[in-house]
C-alpha cells in the first residue's frame, strides 16, 4: 500500500467497462452478439488522435497496467515501472490504452460471464479465441475511442503476438510496432509445458468439466499447480538458484533430527500458486494458453514469415533478454531476420538480463533506456508533424 | 570513431538509394548521414549496448549482432554495398568477415587502420614495445584490436582470396603523413579505406 502516490505514478485510476453490440465474429466460426472489454487509459489523446499507444496483456495480465486503484492496493498495475508521468511510456505525452482481452477473467467478456443464452456462467462453452480475435476487438475498441491509427501497439510474450498481428492485419492503423520477449510461434516444448498445466487444472476434482462456478466450487489446487509449472519456466536456473538456493524453510539435515523439510523454493512456489488460484479463473488460464500454442505468424502466409511481414508497414522494436527461455533471444531472431528480409525497419536488442521470461516485467536499466529512446522518437515524430 | 575524412571519401562510393549493411554501426552516424545525403536505407549490426541505444535514439534500422558469428541472416546479394569500418582488426577471423561481407553485398567497402604507418614502426623499432599511440590507444593485453594488418597485408590477402580493389583512399592526419601517403601508403597512411568487389 502506498502511503503516498509516487510521483511518476499515474495515481489512482478506474477502469471502465465499455460495451459493444456490434457481434464479433470469433476466428473458430463462431460469433459473440455483444461484448465488454474492461480499460484502463492513461495520460490524454491529443486533438488529432496521434500520440495513442495500445498496451496488450500477456497470458495472465488484464487492464490494469499502471497505477493504483486505491490506497489500500498492496500493488500498483502490472507494468508501472514503464508507464506513468517521464517513465518509458510517458503519460504527459501519450494517451495508453490497455483493455483486459475477452476471454479474461477480469471484467471483459470472458468464461466467467454470464451466457445470456442460459443464464449460467459462459464455463468451459465460452469460444475458443484467437490473438486475431483480440486484434479484432481492440480494433473496434480504437474506433470508440476516436484513435485511426495507434502511434504504437506494444506488448510482451503473448502480448507481442498481438502487437505482430496488428502490424498485418490492420497496418495502416499502426505506426510503430513494439515486440517483447515473444515468438512467431511456439516450439514444440512450449506447448508441452502448457499442455502440463492444463492437465493439472483438468486433473482436479473440483474442475468438474469446466462448470465449477455452476457447482460452486474452484479447480484451486489444479490452477495453483498450472501456475506453479509455468512461473519455474518464466524464471531462469540462475535467478532461482541466487534467490533461493538450497536454503530450508523448515527442518534441518542435522543427523537425529526428522521434522520434514521444507526448502525455501517450495514454499515460494506454493504461495505464487496459492495467491494465482485465489485471483484467476481456470477456463480463462486454459483459453489463453490454447490462444498462445494455436498463434502461428506465417500460417496464413504459406507459413512464410518474410510473406506475412511484407504485409506489415510499420516500424518495429524487438527486444528479448539473454535468459529467457521460453520465448529465446533466438525465436526473437527469427523475427528479425524476416523483417530484414521483409525489408521493413527494424531495430533489435538482446537485453542482458538474469531474470529469465519474466524479465519483461521487471525493472532493467538497459531495457527501461531501449524504450525511452524508441518512444521518444516516436514522440518527435508526433510533435514535428 | 568516425572521422569526417573517412565518411566523405566512403560516400562517393555509395549509389543513391541504394540498400546499405554497416558492420560494426556503432551509434549510428554513418548509416544517419547516409541516409540524409544519399537516400540509403539499410542496417546496421552492432553488438555494444550502449552504442545500439543511441542507434535506437536516431532511429537507425539497429540489430544486436556478434559479426564473428558470421551473417547467416542474410542472404547472397541482398545489400548493394556492405560498409564496416574500423573493425575488420577487431574480428576473430577477419578473412571470413571479408567473405561474409563479399557473399552478402554486391561491392563492400572496409576500413582499418594502418599498422604499417612508421610511427607505429619506429614505436616498436625504438621502445621494443607494442605500438600505443594516437590512434591505436589500447595496450597489447586489453586491446579489442587483435588482428593488426598493414596496407601490404591487406591488399596480399585480397589477391589471395581473389577480391577486387575498385578503389583504395588513403588517410593520414599529420605531416609530413598528409604529403607522403599518396607516394608510400603503407609508410604514412594512418588509415585505409577500400571499395571492393567479387
Amino acid at each position: 500500500m502506498p502511503d503516498v502516490i509516487p510521483e511518476n505514478s499515474v495515481g489512482i485510476v478506474t477502469p471502465q467497462a465499455i460495451h459493444f453490440d456490434e457481434p464479433l465474429v470469433l476466428a473458430c466460426g463462431r460469433t459473440l452478439d455483444n461484448y465488454t472489454l474492461m480499460v484502463e487509459t492513461y495520460g490524454e489523446l491529443n486533438a488529432d488522435g496521434s500520440n495513442a499507444i495500445l498496451i496488450c496483456h500477456a497470458l495472465s495480465g488484464h487492464h490494469h497496467a499502471a497505477g493504483y486503484h486505491s490506497m489500500a492496493d498492496q500493488r500498483p498495475g502490472w507494468w508501472d515501472n514503464h508507464i506513468g508521468p517521464g517513465k518509458p511510456f510517458d503519460t504527459n505525452r501519450f494517451f495508453i490504452v490497455c483493455p483486459n482481452n475477452i476471454g479474461g477473467c477480469h471484467g471483459s467478456t470472458g468464461p466467467i460471464s454470464i451466457n445470456p443464452d442460459t443464464d449460467q456462467p459462459w464455463g468451459p462453452d465460452f469460444p475458443p479465441l484467437r490473438v486475431r480475435d483480440w486484434v479484432e476487438s481492440q480494433a473496434r475498441l480504437a474506433d470508440k475511442l476516436g484513435i485511426r491509427q495507434w502511434a504504437a501497439i506494444v506488448g510482451g510474450s503473448l502480448g507481442g503476438m498481438q502487437v505482430m498481428r496488428w502490424a498485418l492485419e490492420y497496418p495502416d492503423r499502426v505506426r510503430h510496432a513494439v515486440v517483447i520477449a515473444s515468438a512467431m510461434k511456439l516450439s514444440a516444448q512450449n506447448i508441452a509445458f502448457n499442455e502440463i498445466a492444463r492437465n493439472a487444472i483438468r486433473s482436479d476434482p473440483e474442475f468438474c468439466n469446466g462448470r465449477y462456478l455452476e457447482q460452486q466450487t474452484q479447480p484451486r489446487n489444479g490452477l495453483g499447480l498450472a501456475r506453479m509449472i509455468g512461473h519455474v519456466t518464466y524464471l531462469s536456473d540462475e535467478l532461482m538458484g541466487n534467490k533461493f538456493g538450497r536454503e530450508l524453510r523448515s527442518g534441518s539435515f542435522q543427523r537425529g533430527q526428522d521434522a520434514p523439510i521444507e526448502f525455501q523454493v517450495e514454499s515460494y512456489l506454493r504461495h505464487q500458486g496459492d495467491a494465482f488460484s485465489g485471483t484467476f479463473d481456470a477456463n480463462t488460464y486454459l483459453l489463453m494458453t490454447k490462444a498462445l500454442d494455436y498463434f502461428d505468424l506465417a500460417r496464413e502466409y504459406d507459413h512464410n514469415p518474410v510473406e506475412a511481414f511484407r504485409h506489415a508497414s510499420c516500424n518495429f522494436l524487438v527486444v528479448s533478454f539473454s535468459s529467457d527461455w521460453r520465448f529465446s533471444p533466438e525465436r526473437a531472431a527469427e523475427i528479425v531476420e524476416a523483417l530484414i528480409a521483409a525489408d521493413k525497419n527494424v531495430a533489435y536488442t538482446a537485453i542482458e538480463s538474469n531474470l529469465g521470461h519474466d524479465a519483461f516485467l521487471l525493472p532493467n536499466q538497459r531495457y527501461e533506456q531501449v524504450l525511452t529512446a524508441y518512444i521518444n522518437r516516436i514522440a518527435a515524430e508526433i510533435s514535428s508533424k | 570513431m568516425m572521422i569526417r575524412t573517412d565518411l566523405n571519401i566512403i560516400q562517393q562510393w555509395i549509389h543513391p538509394t541504394s540498400r546499405i549493411l554497416d558492420l560494426g554501426c556503432g551509434d549510428g552516424e554513418l548509416l544517419q548521414t547516409l541516409a540524409k545525403t544519399k537516400g540509403v536505407w539499410g542496417y546496421g549490426l552492432e553488438i555494444d549496448a550502449d552504442k545500439i541505444t543511441s542507434c535506437v535514439a536516431r532511429g537507425v534500422n539497429v540489430i544486436e549482432a556478434d559479426l564473428d558469428e558470421g551473417l547467416s541472416q542474410f542472404s547472397d546479394n541482398s545489400f548493394d554495398t556492405v560498409v564496416m569500418t574500423q573493425a575488420l582488426q577487431a574480428m576473430r577471423y577477419p578473412h571470413l568477415v571479408l567473405g561474409e561481407m563479399l557473399r552478402v553485398g554486391k561491392q563492400c567497402v572496409v576500413t582499418f587502420p594502418n599498422f604499417g604507418n612508421w610511427r607505429a614502426r619506429s614505436y616498436l623499432l625504438s621502445r621494443g614495445r607494442m605500438p600505443v599511440t594516437r590512434q591505436l590507444t589500447f595496450q597489447w593485453y586489453d586491446t579489442p584490436n587483435i588482428h593488426f594488418c598493414t596496407v601490404k597485408d591487406f591488399e596480399a590477402l585480397c589477391t589471395e582470396k581473389r577480391i577486387r580493389i575498385l578503389h583504395r583512399e588513403f588517410v593520414a592526419e599529420r605531416l609530413p603523413d598528409r604529403y607522403m601517403k599518396g607516394i608510400w601508403p603503407n609508410m604514412f597512411s594512418d588509415t585505409a579505406i577500400y571499395h571492393l568487389s567479387k
